[in-house]
């Protein structure tokens, strides 16, 4: 039974992965025009023969179907193709630079996550008509603030307090860790804010739902203390909804995190993908998209999975 | 609907709040005391006056009278883009729920592939490809939330099908589009409301990210992303025009979300107070 079912998320990951790099390698033909003579137009004078050269290079003279099949079959080899300007195989230069994003991305979800469990679950405690309007406006707020803008003004308060500190860029973690942190944790609060307030709220709801349940009822009956109920018992349940949620909390983030980047100047994700958009290097964009939701794709996969391992009720 | 309006304060509260922006953009060009394209060299990154209620950006721009066309962008590419996904996203799904079989088999395959991209990321794919401008923004929006109406829109279609009445209609010989138009649609027409506001409150936050990226609706055009792009660059010299640019987002985003919030809870009366 376990293992047919790892069988069919299986089946229903391969289908997916194909319907992802079905959509990225079909993007290319959104552009409006010779996609490249656009390419090409970027940098350099068009000719007839620059033109076929890199129509060649980029095999966009085959069939549509050939055309897929060698890049699909290319890219599970890994290879993604050179940078039609810097030569650089794409892979490398993305891994280059997928370092901060996906830095910002986890600590955003840990803070994220580990704020809005105990957030939800007082919240949950102080339920009152008074508390639950406050509580409503509060998370809207908290949902709707850009994380943009937020990283701004935190920018603006740090440089009103400690006008010496050092906000702005990046140093890698292995160079200098508490440097490193010291950058990454405002941008971290800004990208966190909004999923804090979506989050705690999810959790406070199926918090209330957990404590109305029949086995809650009888954990009191047996004469349990109260923090054993809501901390042994409800929360357990109440955490099954918040974990499947992380999944689409982090797609969240990941995107987040290309803009928030830009506000802070972190050489991420961001800065490739911006860049080769204004360069024009369509080839580079799209593997970027590729490998940052394949990668997000099968890690959700594995969630679900474990998931299931998780919680005994779907496992029979 | 005044009766249900009366009774709930947050949801008259918001309801104002969003009638009260749509009316402020389409009355822009009555309501801007500056002309939001106009340069005052004088009056370049000065704060809050009596001149310029919220301040002037690096050209003297009047940031009040630009954050009111700026609503016109936003309002317009979040508008079109939400409803066309609403359009889109909810035939699929309806005539998924409806017809079944390979058809609601293929449409779901393809929803879930666009589903399974980081949303920003996709919309980032989309305008890169179309060239950035507010068109492509709108484009892309439309695209990303698809899936999301169509998930949504086979799930409660598919409870509805099954019920009593559907059934019973299809046994006297109801053709399929006025089952579907007379029966199922109205049936799940709140349920599709309250997700619209909900996305509307969203699109305006992706549409704002894709312009602060320059993705979006160009320079000189007011468009409330590019305002706060442009006023980072000034942060430390004058900050009013980000700060008030981001605040009007936030205001905006902000009436739209409380407004399916609070729909939502109407509609479903489960999660009253919940």
């Amino acid at each position: 039974m376990f293992a047919r079912l790892i069988l069919s998320r299986l089946l229903e990951l391969v289908a997916v992965l194909f319907g992802v790099s079905l959509i990225v390698f079909l993007m290319i033909r959104l552009i409006p025009g010779d996609a490249v003579a656009i390419m090409l137009g970027a940098n350099t004078e068009i000719t007839p023969d620059r033109l076929a050269e890199l129509r060649g290079r980029l095999g966009l003279d085959l069939p549509i179907i050939e055309q897929y099949l060698r890049w699909a079959g290319a890219a599970l080899r890994g290879d993604l193709g050179v940078s039609i300007w810097t030569g650089r195989p794409v892979f490398d230069e993305i891994m280059a630079q997928v370092g901060p994003t996906l830095e910002l991305t986890l600590l955003s979800l840990i803070i994220g996550a580990g704020l809005s469990v105990p957030a939800g679950v007082l919240m949950a405690k102080w339920r009152g008509r008074g508390a639950d309007a406050v509580l409503r406006i509060v998370s809207v707020v908290g949902l709707t603030t850009p994380s943009f803008w937020l990283g701004i003004i935190l920018i603006l308060l740090l440089a009103a307090v400690a006008p010496e500190a050092q906000a702005l860029g990046y140093v890698p973690f292995s160079q200098d860790p508490l440097g490193n942190l010291g950058r990454m944790i405002l941008p971290a609060i800004a990208l966190s804010f909004p999923i804090v307030a979506q989050l705690s709220r999810l959790v406070r709801s199926a918090m209330l739902d957990a404590l109305g349940q029949d086995y809650v009822r009888t954990a009191r009956a047996k004469g349990l203390s109260e923090n054993a109920v809501v901390y042994r018992h409800a929360l357990r349940n109440a955490l099954i909804p918040f974990v499947t949620s992380l999944g689409v909390t982090a797609g969240y983030l990941l995107g987040g995190a290309i803009v928030v980047e830009q506000v802070f100047a972190i050489p991420g994700m961001g800065r490739l993908i911006l860049g080769a958009i204004s360069e024009r290097n369509y080839p580079l964009v799209q593997a970027s998209i590729l490998v940052v939701t394949f990668a997000f794709v099968i890690v959700n996969a594995i969630i679900d999975v474990l998931y299931v391992v998780l919680d005994p009720k779907l496992r029979s | 609907m005044k009766r249900l309006l009366w009774r709930d304060a947050t949801l008259t509260f918001a309801a104002l709040l969003v009638a009260a922006h749509v009316l402020a953009a389409i009355a822009a060009p009555l309501i801007a005391p500056h002309d939001p394209l106009a340069q005052n060299i004088i009056a370049r990154l000065k704060g809050p006056s009596a001149d310029n209620w919220l301040g002037a950006d690096q050209l003297g721009r009047d940031v009040f009278s630009r954050i009111l066309y700026g609503y016109r962008t936003s309002l317009a590419v979040s508008l079109g883009a939400v409803f066309a996904s609403l359009l889109a996203g909810g035939a699929l799904g309806l005539l998924a729920a409806f017809y079944k079989g390979w058809f609601e088999r293929i449409v779901m395959r393809c929803m879930d592939a666009l589903f399974a991209f980081p949303v920003l990321l996709l919309a980032i794919g989309v305008v890169a490809m179309l060239g950035p401008q507010a068109s492509s923004a709108a484009i892309a929006i439309a695209i990303v939330y698809t899936p999301i109406f169509a998930r949504l829109m086979r799930a409660a279609a598919l409870v509805v099908i099954e019920s009593e009445f559907v059934v019973a209609a299809k046994t006297i010989g109801c053709s399929d589009a006025r089952l579907l138009v007379r029966h199922v649609l109205p049936n799940l027409a709140s349920v599709m409301i309250a997700q619209t506001a909900l996305m509307l409150s969203a699109a305006i936050l992706v549409e704002a990210s894709l312009s602060f990226l320059g993705l979006g609706a160009q320079p000189p055009s007011p468009s409330l992303g590019l305002m706060l792009a442009e006023g980072r660059n000034f942060l430390m010299l004058s900050p009013w025009s980000a700060i008030f640019a981001g605040l009007a987002i936030l205001i905006l985003s902000f009436g739209f979300n409380l407004l399916g919030d609070a729909l939502r809870d109407r509609l479903d009366p489960r999660l009253r107070g919940g």
